[in-house]
């Protein structure tokens, strides 16, 4: 008898599920839950940090002025520096609660390559707001997982572009870089960059030194031996301060041109000890003193705000954190607009993802049918003036993204090998000095 | 290879042979007394070196400080990391496991290393530390048209040599060290001997401490202090205290030369064997010789 009664009432719930599901408007809940993914511990916290606390400062703000319709966020952060299944049972942990929930993940490109198809087979949004891969997206087709910034084929064509404006002629190059992935790809893919502008450049050295090396001393001894024009590396946090420091010291920067994509992280922290005239990028457009955001109140507020709590200034990953809650906000904006303005369905927001245009705190972010973000790209040349106890950008270079990336379909690795030399005179690439 | 290579690589190996060497020989040094393999001793080095760089900054921030007490400030960093740390690992943890399993006693060293890693960033956080403003003081020297600068050419290499000399006569000559000695023979014979056996290993353990951290705070000019600093000198120092053979204080030396030198000459050859060029010589060494190159069939090991 209680079986029967059971199984009536189990059907009952069946139907309606089936005859309501669909029709009823998706309750907004009480929070949203971010599940933010950062390194918190490892040589990578240099970038983590800074960006937890850009996350506390956004999210507090936000949530102070009203929240997403009245919702509020409600951030758990997970450390990336736990690693592999740890990391990956933690963010399932966070991924698998109940509730409303986005995943922001994350800075290292391993760990989104992980936790990409996980999202997608949860079918929850993720985020990934900082690593550089460009594969995730390429190989694979995603419906829950887009990238608000941009990736690494954007920024190192965008250096070879910045470095062929600004030194057109010279012979021969070297590379030293951290020897794990980023390292390894970021290399591949400047190399055939510069080799498909300019063919006649020497590779004389290719150095791939352990990443987290705490010398340098005989990578420059050999750099010095070899003289060649220019040295490119890719490095970040303590690797890239140690080589630097360690290059400068010995004149090994007044020799060859110094190419350092992501030392804009590493300015403040270098002070005196990187010389004038380095060329140095910043992972897309971010800069505390963007020639065209620099003013805008929204961006100095965020500045002053950033530095009161953290005591200096931010780096690109304080960026693209901001970068991601302001495009998680514009997707939910855009997707209750189409649901009537009413809560939207994870599905409803991960279309709404696809197409949307936001604005972080530099110049707007459009975001592709593949889910890859039109991130611009900033890159300047280093030089010490009296406002600051570290050296600023000079010269800088605003370069579009949709000139240096790879066009949705087509693959990078022979994208890049077809890049015509005319990129380099695009008229679209505005350049600025300091100050100005 | 020419000839300028293999001289270049000597002047690299030189330096980096010097750094490691210290390291190593505070981890010889305690294992030869008190048979303890101490982990903790990366932390004892990124100890010093945070420390130093401390110091260094502080040193500068009151106006231009004089050189001689800027590299004070390093010396001071390891006395203090080696005195303070040392004495708390001595006495709060390894005096009570003396006479315990050796797995155990690894076992806590290695907690204590952990500990003490969360320690460090409790107290420095993540952001990258350095002392870089000694390397200026020093200069640079040029040398077969290359530069280099002259506190890793010259003050690492002297230190280095200077405190195995040191330590070497103090051994012999002075009555602390030959205490030492009488304790690694046999302690309870010393001790019937009238040697206050608890003493000497608490004093061997905080000489040793101080040994890695100036590795640490000699390090701080030249390099970036990143969390998990500890953790890769630790296992590189491990490599050359087996190959030279646990406790040997002038194989640590020779040793810590070696991989030193091994290791630039990979860069200027075969760049992609850097890494695993220390771990490879400790492999064949310890295949050949499994007790290490300079263990002999002597009781004595220091």
């Amino acid at each position: 008898m209680a079986a029967k009664t059971a199984a009536k009432l189990l059907v009952g719930l069946a139907a309606s599920a089936w005859a309501f599901g669909p029709a009823v408007a998706q309750t907004k809940p009480e929070t949203l839950k971010l599940g933010i993914t950062t390194f918190l511990s490892g040589s990578a916290s240099v970038f983590g940090v800074p960006a937890k606390a850009a996350a506390e400062i956004w999210i507090e703000e936000f949530n102070a002025a009203g929240g997403l319709k009245g919702v509020k966020l409600a951030p758990t952060f997970i450390d990336e520096g736990l690693g592999g299944d740890k990391f990956l049972s933690e963010y399932r942990r966070v991924a698998q609660e109940a509730g409303e929930k986005v995943m922001l993940s994350s800075i290292s490109s391993g760990n989104c390559n992980t936790v990409a198809p996980v999202a997608e087979d949860l079918k929850v949004l993720n985020i990934m707001w900082d690593c550089g891969t460009e594969k995730v997206l390429e190989d694979r087709r995603y419906k829950y997982v887009v990238r608000t910034q941009a990736n690494a084929v954007t920024e190192m064509v965008a250096t070879v572009v910045f470095l062929l404006r600004n030194k057109p002629e010279f012979n021969s190059i070297a590379v030293i870089n951290q020897d794990y992935a980023w390292g390894r790809d970021s290399w591949e893919i400047f190399r055939n960059t510069l080799l498909a502008l300019k063919p006649n450049t020497k590779i004389v050295a290719e150095l791939f030194p352990k990443f987290g090396a705490t010398d340098y001393s005989t990578e420059v001894t050999r750099l010095q031996a070899l003289k060649p024009d220019v040295i490119l590396s890719t490095s970040w946090g303590g690797d890239l301060d140690t080589f630097v420091r360690q290059a400068s010291q010995r004149g090994l920067t007044k020799t060859s041109q110094f190419v350092l994509p992501l030392a804009e992280s590493s300015l403040e922290r270098l002070g005196a000890a990187i010389p004038d005239g380095v060329f140095v990028g910043a992972r897309g457009d971010h800069y505390f003193l963007h020639p065209e955001t620099k003013n805008n109140p929204k961006h100095k507020a965020f500045v002053e705000k950033f530095r009161a709590k953290t005591n200096a200034y931010p780096i690109y990953p304080v960026y693209h954190m901001v970068a991601a809650l302001e495009g998680l906000v514009a997707g939910y904006e855009a997707a209750m607009k189409k649901n009537g303005g009413n809560w939207p369905t994870t599905d409803q927001l991960a279309e709404a993802m696809h197409g949307i245009e936001f604005s972080g705190l530099t110049r707007p972010v459009k975001m592709r049918d593949d889910g890859q973000g039109l991130e611009d790209q900033l890159l300047g040349i280093t030089k010490k003036v009296p406002e600051y106890p570290f050296p600023v950008l000079d010269k800088m270079m605003l370069i579009p993204a949709d000139l240096v990336t790879t066009p949705v379909g087509e693959k990078s690795p022979t994208w890049v090998k077809t890049i015509k030399s005319d990129i380099l005179q695009s008229p679209k690439i505005k350049t600025y000095e300091y100050g100005k | 290879m020419s000839f300028d290579i293999i001289l270049l690589a000597l002047v690299d190996g030189v330096s980096y042979a010097g750094l490691l060497f210290l390291v190593a020989l505070g981890l010889t040094l305690i294992f030869g007394v008190m048979g303890i393999l101490n982990v903790a001793h990366g932390a004892l080095y990124a100890f010093g070196g945070y420390l130093a760089s401390t110091l260094v900054q502080w040193a500068m921030a009151s106006g231009q400080a004089p050189t001689v007490v800027v590299v004070a400030a390093l010396l001071l960093a390891a006395i203090i990391v080696g005195a303070v740390v040392g004495s708390i690992l001595e006495i709060g943890l390894l005096q009570h496991v003396q006479h315990k399993d050796p797995i155990l006693q690894l076992l806590i060293t290695f907690g204590a290393f952990l500990i003490l890693e969360d320690v460090q960033h409790l107290i420095w956080g993540s952001s990258p530390y350095t002392a870089s403003e000694v390397v200026n003081r020093f200069g640079t020297v040029e040398l077969f048209g290359i530069t280099y600068t002259a506190y890793q050419l010259l003050v690492i290499p002297l230190v280095a040599l200077l405190i195995y000399a040191l330590l070497q006569y103090a051994l012999r000559y002075t009555r602390i060290g030959k205490q030492i000695i009488a304790v690694t023979h046999n302690s309870e014979v010393a001790t019937a001997l009238g040697i206050h056996a608890k003493r000497i290993r608490l004093v061997t353990f905080v000489v040793g401490a101080m040994f890695g951290a100036l590795g640490g705070s000699l390090a701080a000019p030249t390099t970036s202090l990143v969390p998990g600093v500890g953790t890769d000198m630790i296992v590189l120092s491990f490599s050359v205290v087996a190959t030279a053979g646990l406790g040997q204080i002038t194989g640590a030396l020779i040793a810590a030369l070696m991989i030193g030198l091994a290791r630039a000459l990979a860069v200027y050859t075969y760049p992609e064997f850097e890494v695993v060029v220390p771990y490879l010589i400790m492999v064949i060494v310890l295949l050949v010789r499994p007790h290490g190159l300079f263990t002999t069939a002597q009781a004595r090991r220091i």
